[in-house]
C-alpha cells in the first residue's frame, strides 16, 4: 500500500535529507488519518514499519488489540500503552498470572476485555482485573466452564461494568450472580445463556438491583414465571431473550400485561409450553416491539396470527421450525403492518395459497427466509417478486418445486436483491443470467445446483463485481473457465466454495490468487489441483485464514512450503487425504496463527513427525486426528498441549470411495425421504 | 405423641416415688408389701410404659437386681428395696426442691417433716440390727458388713437430703441454686455429692462395688428422666411456641370479649405452675400434677379426682382468657394502645422470654447465637451449621430465597461465596499434590511411552509419601490415591466421584511442567 511504498522511499534514500511532511502535522491529524485505516489490519502494520516516529504515533493510537500469544503480552501492552480493547480469543491460555499484568498494564484505561475463548483463569485473576481496571466497562467470559462462583464475585468488583457475557459458565449459580447484581449496578447488558445453575432467584436479583437493564439473555435457563414480574418492571428493557425457557408458559406471560413497554425485542423460540393464549398478552404492552421471534413454538394458526395482531411497530417476525396453516399465514397478511423480515425456514405446511397472500400484503420486505418450505411452486415466487421487489434477502434453500422458470422472475423484479441462497435448487444457466442483474448482490449461494454451467457463472461473474461470498459447492459443471470470469469480475471475493468441483484445475487457483482479499477456500475434492495452483494462492492472497484441501490428493509438501512462507494469517487448514507429509507439517507450524488443523488420513505422517509438528506449532486450538496415534504418542505429550489450550478430536471414519455427484444427489434424497 | 411421652416419663417418675410410699408401709405392713411390689411389676409391665424407652426398662432391671441377689437375709430385702427406694426419692426430692425457686413455707414443713420421717426409719433399721446381733451371733462377718453397707448407704442418702433440703430451707441458696442453672448440671452435682461417700467409706466391702453402680444407675436414671422429661417438655413448646405468637396476630377479638389476664413477672418465670398440697412437688401441667396425687391415698385415685377439672365448668359458657405482658410499654401489655392479647400461658412465657429476657443461652455449635427460651436453642442447634447461605453481613439463612429476599430487602449487602470454594484449585492440599504429580509427569515423560507400566508403581510411591506426610494425611485425594495406586485394603471414602477429580486435578496441573516437559520430549523423538 501507500505505507510500503513510503518505506521503500526511505530505504532507497537514507543518506538524503528527506523532508517529512508528516513532520508538519500535528499528531491529533495523524490520528485521524489512522481512524480511516481499519479496512485491512495490514496496513496499520505497514504503517508503523515506515519510520520511527510513525512507530509511536502508531504505537500511541492504537485502541484495539488482538494478541496472538499471551507469552507477549507485557511486552505488547508496553508498547501499546492506550489499549482499551482487548481481544484475546486468539489466546487459549490466559493465566491468572496473564490477568494480572494486563490489569497491572492498562490500568484504568481498559475499558472491554475479551475471554471468550480462554482457559485457564481463575477468579484471582479476574479480581485483579476488576479491582486494577476501574473503567472496564465490558467482560466476556462466556465458554469458561470451569469458573464458579467466586469468579462470579469477582467480576462483581467491577463496579462500573455495563455489558457482560457468562454464556455457558455452568457452574455459576443464583450466589455468584447475586453478588455481580449486587455488584455492578450499572449493567446494561446481560448475557446468561446457557448458565444452567442460575435461576429464578438470581434473575429475580438481577432486575430489582440493575436498573439499567435494556437487554437481558436468559436462554436455556431453568426460570419460571416468578422472575417474569421484576425482569417487566425493569424501565428501559429493550431486548428479552428468553429462548429455550421451557418452564415458561401461558400462565407466565400473563405477566407481560404490566409494564415493560420499552421492550423491542422480544424472543420466545423453543418455549414449547405457549400458545396464542399467552402471547394475546403481547397485545397490551407490545406497542414498542419491534422484533419477535417465535421459532419452534407453536402452531402458527388463525388465532396465533390474530393474538400478534396488534403489535403496531412490529417488523421482524421469525417462526422457523412452526407448523404453519394457510389460514395462519393469511391473517399475518391481514395485519395493518408491512413486516420487513420474514422468516419461516423449515415450516412445514407453508403453501402457495398461504405464502402469496401473505407476501402480497407485505409489499415492504426486505429479508425473506422460505429454506426448506418445499411445497412452494412457481406461483409462490411469482407472487413474492411481485409484490416484495425491495428485497435484499432471499434464503430459499431445498425449495425443490420451484421450476427453473421461477428463477428468471427473481433476476428479473427484484434488483435490490444482496445476498440469495439457491442451494440444492432447479435453477439453471438462464436463470442465474437473469440473476446476475442484481448488480448489488453480495453473496450468492448455489450449492448442489446441478443444472448450472460455467455459462451461467460467467454472467455472474461479468455483472455482480461486489460479490464477496460465492457457494458453488457441488456444481460439477464449472471449469476453469467459470471460476477465471468470477475471479476477474469480482475483485472483493473473500470466500470461495468450489468443494468437489472435480474439474478444476490449478488455472482457478490462479486466476483466483488476483483475488487479495480472499480469506476462506474450501476446494474439497479437486483432485487436479497441485502444489502449483495452491502456491499461487498463498502468493496471491495474503489475508488467507481459512484453507480446506481435504481430497486433493494432488496437492504435497512442496505446496506447504510457500502456504507457510506467504499465509502469515492462516488460521486454519484441513489437509486430510491430501499428499502432505511430515514436512509439510513441520514447515506449516511456522504460520504462528495457525490454530485449527485437521489432519486424517495422511498416509506420510509418522508419529515423530506429527509430534514435532504439534510442539512447534505452539497456537494450535484444535486438532482433529486419526484415532490411532492415540496410542502412538506419549500421553504426556497430550497433557503438555492441552495445558497450552489444545483440543484433541479424535476420529476413526474408514477411508470412503468417492461417489458420482448425481448419485450423491440421490443418496442424499434416499436419506431425507 | 409428645404430650403422651411426657405424661409416661411423669408416670414413671410417680410410680417411683410411690414405690417408695408403698414400701415404707410394706416395713410396717409385710403382707401388703408384696400386693404392692407385685402391682408394681405389673405397672413396668404395661405397654404404655414399654414403649416409652428400653433404656430406663433395662436400668431399671439393673436396679432391682442386685437387690434381690443381696438378699441372703430374708428381712432384708424389704430394707434394700426400702434404701434404694428412699434413695430414688430422695433424688427426685433434691431434683424437684431445686427447681422449686419462691419460698414455700408449707414445702419446708414437708420437707422437714419427711426428714424426720428418714431418721426414724434409719433409727429403726438400727435398732432392728442391734436387736438380731443378739440372735444371729454364729453369722458370718459378710452380713456384718452387708449391714454396716446398708447403713452407712442410707446414712449418705439421708445426709444428701439434708443438704440438698436445706439448701432449699436457705433462701440465699436457693436463689444462687435457681440462677439458672441447668437441671442436667444440677443433677450431677447431686451425683457428685451422692457417690463418693460410698467407696470411701467401704473399702473393705466386697459388695459395696453393687451399691456403687447402683448409685450411679440411679443417677443416670434421674438424668434419664431429667433429660427425657426436658426434651418433650421441649418438643412440646417448640411445637406451640412455632404458633403461639403467628396465630393470634390475626385473630381480632374485639375488646371486651374476653377477660385479660396478666402474670406476674416472677409467675411466668417460675418453672412450674402446678404445686403438689401435700409434698410441695411443682409440675409443670395440672395433669401431672393430677398423676402424682394419687400417690398420695387413695382418694385421689378416684375418676372424679383424675378428670380434668376445666370439664366440669366446660357446659356453661366461659370467658375467652388471654393475656396479656406484665412489661409495661409492651405492645402485648394491656396498657398499650394497640394492644394485641396472649393466647395461652406458654405463648405468655414464650413472649416474655423472648422479648424482655437476657439471652443466656448461647448456641454450642456457632457460639455467637443466644436465645432466651431454650426451646429456640435446641430449634436453632438442628439446623446450626446447616445455613449455608450466608450473606456479607454475617447473616446466615436455611434456605436460599431467604437469602435473596433479605439481600433484595438491603442496599449493599452481597451473597457470600463460601471460603472453601474461593480458595479454588489453589488450596494447600491440592498444591502439594500437584508438585508430586508434576514430578512424576516429568519422569514419565523422560521415559517415554516405555514408561506408562511405571506410572503405576510411581503412583505409588508417590502416595506413599503423602501418607507420611501429616499434613496431607487426611486429605480425601490422598485417600483417594491410596485407591488410586492400588491399595483397595483401604475404606473407600463415601464420595464416589473423588477418583475423577482426582484424575483432572492431575491434566490440570500437568500445566506447570510445560516448559521442561515439552523440550525434554521433543529431544526424545529427535
Amino acid at each position: 500500500m501507500v505505507f510500503s511504498e513510503l518505506q521503500t522511499v526511505k530505504k532507497q534514500k537514507p543518506n538524503e535529507i528527506f523532508n517529512n511532511i508528516f513532520d508538519l502535522l500535528a499528531e491529533e491529524i495523524i490520528f485521524s488519518i489512522l481512524d480511516f485505516l481499519n479496512a485491512n489490519p495490514l496496513d496499520r502494520k505497514a504503517f508503523a514499519l515506515v519510520c520511527k516516529s510513525f512507530y509511536a504515533i502508531e504505537a500511541k493510537h492504537r485502541k484495539k488489540l488482538k494478541p496472538l500469544r499471551s507469552e507477549h503480552l507485557p511486552a505488547i501492552l508496553r508498547r501499546y500503552p492506550h489499549v482499551s480493547h482487548l481481544d484475546l480469543t486468539l489466546c487459549p491460555r490466559i493465566s491468572d498470572g496473564s490477568l494480572t499484568s494486563i490489569s497491572n498494564a492498562c490500568l484504568s484505561n481498559l475499558r472491554s476485555i475479551d475471554l471468550s475463548r480462554s482457559k485457564f483463569f481463575t477468579s484471582g485473576g479476574l479480581l485483579s482485573l476488576a479491582l486494577n481496571c476501574k473503567n472496564l466497562v465490558e467482560i466476556d467470559l462466556s465458554n469458561a466452564t470451569e469458573l464458579k462462583d467466586a469468579a462470579a464475585a469477582a467480576v462483581a468488583e467491577a463496579k462500573n461494568l455495563e455489558k457482560l457475557w457468562l454464556g455457558r459458565c455452568k457452574l455459576i449459580t443464583d450466589m455468584g450472580i447475586g453478588c455481580i447484581a449486587v455488584g455492578c449496578r450499572k449493567l446494561r447488558l446481560i448475557s446468561l445463556k446457557w448458565c444452567l445453575g442460575i435461576g429464578d432467584l438470581g434473575v429475580d436479583l438481577i432486575a430489582v438491583k440493575c436498573k439499567e437493564i435494556r437487554s437481558l439473555d436468559l436462554s436455556y435457563l431453568p426460570i419460571t414465571e416468578k422472575c417474569l414480574p421484576s425482569i417487566l418492571k425493569l424501565h428501559y428493557l429493550e431486548e428479552l431473550i428468553l429462548e429455550g425457557c421451557f418452564d415458561i408458559d401461558d400462565d407466565s406471560l400473563r405477566a407481560l400485561k404490566f409494564g415493560c413497554k420499552s421492550l423491542k425485542k422480544l424472543d420466545l423460540s423453543s418455549c414449547q409450553n405457549i400458545s396464542h393464549v399467552g402471547l394475546s398478552s403481547l397485545s397490551v404492552t407490545g406497542e414498542n416491539l419491534q422484533e419477535l421471534a417465535l421459532a419452534y413454538v407453536s402452531p402458527v394458526t388463525l388465532a396465533f396470527a390474530n393474538s400478534l395482531s396488534k403489535l403496531p411497530l412490529l417488523q421482524t417476525l421469525k417462526l422457523d421450525g412452526c407448523l404453519v396453516t394457510s389460514e395462519g399465514l393469511k391473517a399475518i397478511g391481514n395485519w395493518c403492518l408491512s413486516l420487513r423480515e420474514l422468516s419461516l425456514s423449515k415450516c412445514s405446511g407453508v403453501t402457495d395459497e398461504g405464502l402469496s397472500s401473505l407476501v402480497t400484503k407485505h409489499r415492504d420486505l426486505r429479508k425473506l427466509d422460505i429454506t426448506c418450505c418445499r411445497k412452494i411452486t412457481y406461483v409462490s415466487i411469482a407472487h413474492i417478486t411481485n409484490s416484495c421487489t425491495s428485497l435484499t434477502s432471499l434464503r430459499m434453500e431445498s425449495c425443490t418445486l420451484v421450476p427453473k422458470e421461477a428463477f428468471f422472475l427473481i433476476g428479473q423484479r427484484c434488483h435490490s436483491l444482496e445476498e440469495i441462497d439457491l442451494t440444492d435448487n432447479e435453477v439453471d444457466d438462464e436463470g442465474l443470467k437473469s440473476i446476475s442483474r442484481c448488480y448489488e448482490l453480495s453473496s450468492l449461494k448455489l450449492g448442489i445446483c446441478l443444472n448450472i454451467t460455467d455459462k451461467g457463472v460467467f454472467c455472474v461473474g461479468v455483472c455482480c463485481s461486489k460479490l464477496i461470498e460465492l457457494d458453488l459447492y457441488r456444481c460439477t459443471g464449472i471449469t476453469d473457465l467459470g471460476i477465471s470470469a468470477i475471479a476477474c469480475g469480482c475483485p472483493d471475493l473473500e470466500m470461495i466454495n468450489i468443494a468437489y468441483c472435480k474439474d478444476i484445475t490449478d488455472k482457478s487457483f490462479q486466476s483466483l490468487s488476483k483475488c487479495s482479499r480472499l480469506n476462506t477456500i474450501e476446494s474439497r475434492g479437486c483432485p487436479l489441483i497441485t502444489s502449483l495452483g495452491l502456491a499461487a494462492i498463498a502468493i496471491g492472497c495474503k489475508q488467507l485464514t481459512k484453507l480446506d484441501i481435504k481430497k486433493c490428493s494432488n496437492i504435497d509438501d512442496t505446496g506447504m512450503i510457500p502456504l507457510a512462507h506467504f499465509s502469515q494469517n492462516l488460521r486454519e487448514i484441513n489437509l486430510s487425504y491430501s499428499s502432505v507429509t511430515d514436512m509439510g507439517l513441520l514447515s506449516l507450524a511456522s504460520i504462528s496463527c495457525l490454530q485449527s488443523l485437521t489432519i486424517l488420513h495422511l498416509n506420510g505422517l509418522t508419529p515423530g513427525g506429527l509430534t514435532v509438528a504439534l510442539l512447534v506449532c505452539g497456537g494450535l486450538t484444535k486438532v482433529k486426528l486419526q484415532a490411532y496415534f492415540k496410542s502412538l504418542l506419549p500421553k504426556s505429550l497430550f497433557e503438555h498441549l492441552e495445558a497450552r489450550g489444545c483440543v484433541f478430536q479424535w476420529r476413526d471414519k474408514v477411508l470412503q470411495a468417492e461417489l458420482d455427484p448425481q448419485c450423491w444427489k440421490l443418496k442424499l434424497e434416499d436419506i431425507m425421504q | 405423641m409428645d404430650q403422651k411421652e411426657d405424661l409416661c416419663a411423669d408416670n414413671w417418675e410417680n410410680s417411683s416415688s410411690r414405690n417408695e410410699f408403698t414400701k415404707e408401709i410394706s416395713s410396717d405392713h409385710p403382707s401388703f408389701s408384696n400386693f404392692s411390689s407385685q402391682q408394681n411389676q405389673k405397672k413396668w409391665e404395661e405397654p404404655s410404659i414399654l414403649d416409652y424407652d428400653i433404656g430406663i426398662e433395662t436400668s431399671f432391671q439393673k436396679f432391682n437386681q442386685p437387690s434381690v441377689t443381696q438378699s441372703s437375709i430374708p428381712h432384708n430385702p424389704n430394707n434394700q428395696a426400702k434404701i434404694l427406694g428412699q434413695e430414688d426419692t430422695q433424688m427426685q426430692e433434691t431434683y424437684q426442691t431445686n427447681k422449686i425457686h419462691d419460698w414455700d413455707p408449707s414445702t419446708m414443713l414437708n420437707n422437714l417433716s419427711f426428714l424426720e420421717q428418714k431418721i426414724h426409719q434409719l433409727q429403726d433399721l438400727v435398732h432392728l440390727i442391734v436387736g438380731r446381733r443378739g440372735q444371729v451371733l454364729g453369722r458370718p462377718d459378710d452380713l456384718v458388713a452387708q449391714q454396716q453397707q446398708l447403713i452407712i448407704a442410707d446414712l449418705t442418702s439421708i445426709v444428701a437430703q439434708l443438704i440438698s433440703t436445706a439448701g432449699s430451707l436457705l433462701p440465699s441458696v436457693k436463689h444462687s441454686l435457681s440462677a439458672g442453672m441447668p437441671l442436667i448440671g444440677q443433677l450431677g452435682q447431686l451425683g457428685g455429692v451422692n457417690i463418693p461417700p460410698v467407696p470411701g467409706i467401704n473399702v473393705s466391702v466386697q459388695s459395696h462395688n453393687n451399691g456403687g453402680s447402683k448409685f450411679s444407675e440411679q443417677s443416670n436414671q434421674n438424668d434419664l428422666t431429667a433429660k427425657y422429661g426436658s426434651e418433650q417438655i421441649c418438643n412440646i413448646e417448640e411445637h406451640e411456641s412455632k404458633d403461639d405468637e403467628d396465630v393470634d396476630e390475626g385473630e381480632n377479638l374485639p375488646p371486651g370479649t374476653y377477660e385479660i389476664l396478666q402474670l406476674e413477672k416472677e409467675e411466668i418465670l417460675a418453672p412450674h405452675t402446678h404445686f403438689c398440697t401435700i409434698c410441695g412437688k411443682g409440675f409443670k401441667r395440672d395433669a401431672n400434677l393430677r398423676m402424682h396425687m394419687r400417690g398420695h391415698g387413695d382418694e385421689y385415685k378416684t375418676p372424679a379426682a383424675l378428670a380434668k377439672p376445666n370439664k366440669e365448668s366446660s357446659s356453661e359458657p366461659m370467658l375467652i382468657k388471654r393475656y396479656s405482658c406484665p412489661y409495661s410499654g409492651c405492645k402485648r401489655n394491656k396498657d398499650h394502645k394497640k394492644f394485641q392479647p396472649l393466647k395461652t400461658i406458654l405463648c405468655v412465657k414464650n413472649h416474655y422470654k423472648r422479648t424482655h429476657c437476657d439471652k443466656s443461652y448461647t448456641c454450642s455449635r456457632c457460639n455467637t447465637k443466644k436465645f432466651s427460651v431454650i426451646a429456640d436453642l435446641k430449634t436453632h442447634e438442628k439446623h446450626c451449621g446447616k445455613d449455608k447461605w450466608l450473606c456479607s453481613c454475617g447473616t446466615t439463612f436455611s434456605r436460599k430465597d431467604k437469602l435473596f429476599g433479605h439481600i433484595t430487602l438491603f442496599q449493599g449487602h452481597t451473597p457470600a461465596i463460601p471460603l472453601e470454594e474461593t480458595k479454588g484449585s489453589a488450596g494447600p492440599v491440592d498444591h502439594t499434590i500437584g508438585i508430586e504429580t508434576t514430578n512424576k509427569a516429568n519422569v514419565n515423560f523422560s521415559f517415554g511411552s516405555n514408561a506408562q507400566d511405571g506410572c503405576a508403581v510411581q503412583d505409588i510411591m508417590d502416595v506413599k509419601g503423602s501418607v507420611d506426610d501429616p499434613t496431607t494425611y487426611f486429605s480425601p485425594i490422598n485417600f483417594d490415591t491410596c485407591n488410586f495406586g492400588g491399595f483397595h485394603e483401604f475404606p473407600r471414602p463415601p464420595f464416589e466421584d473423588s477418583e475423577s477429580s482426582f484424575s483432572f486435578l492431575l491434566s490440570g496441573l500437568c500445566s506447570y511442567t510445560q516448559k521442561t516437559g515439552g523440550e525434554s520430549s521433543s529431544n526424545n523423538v529427535e
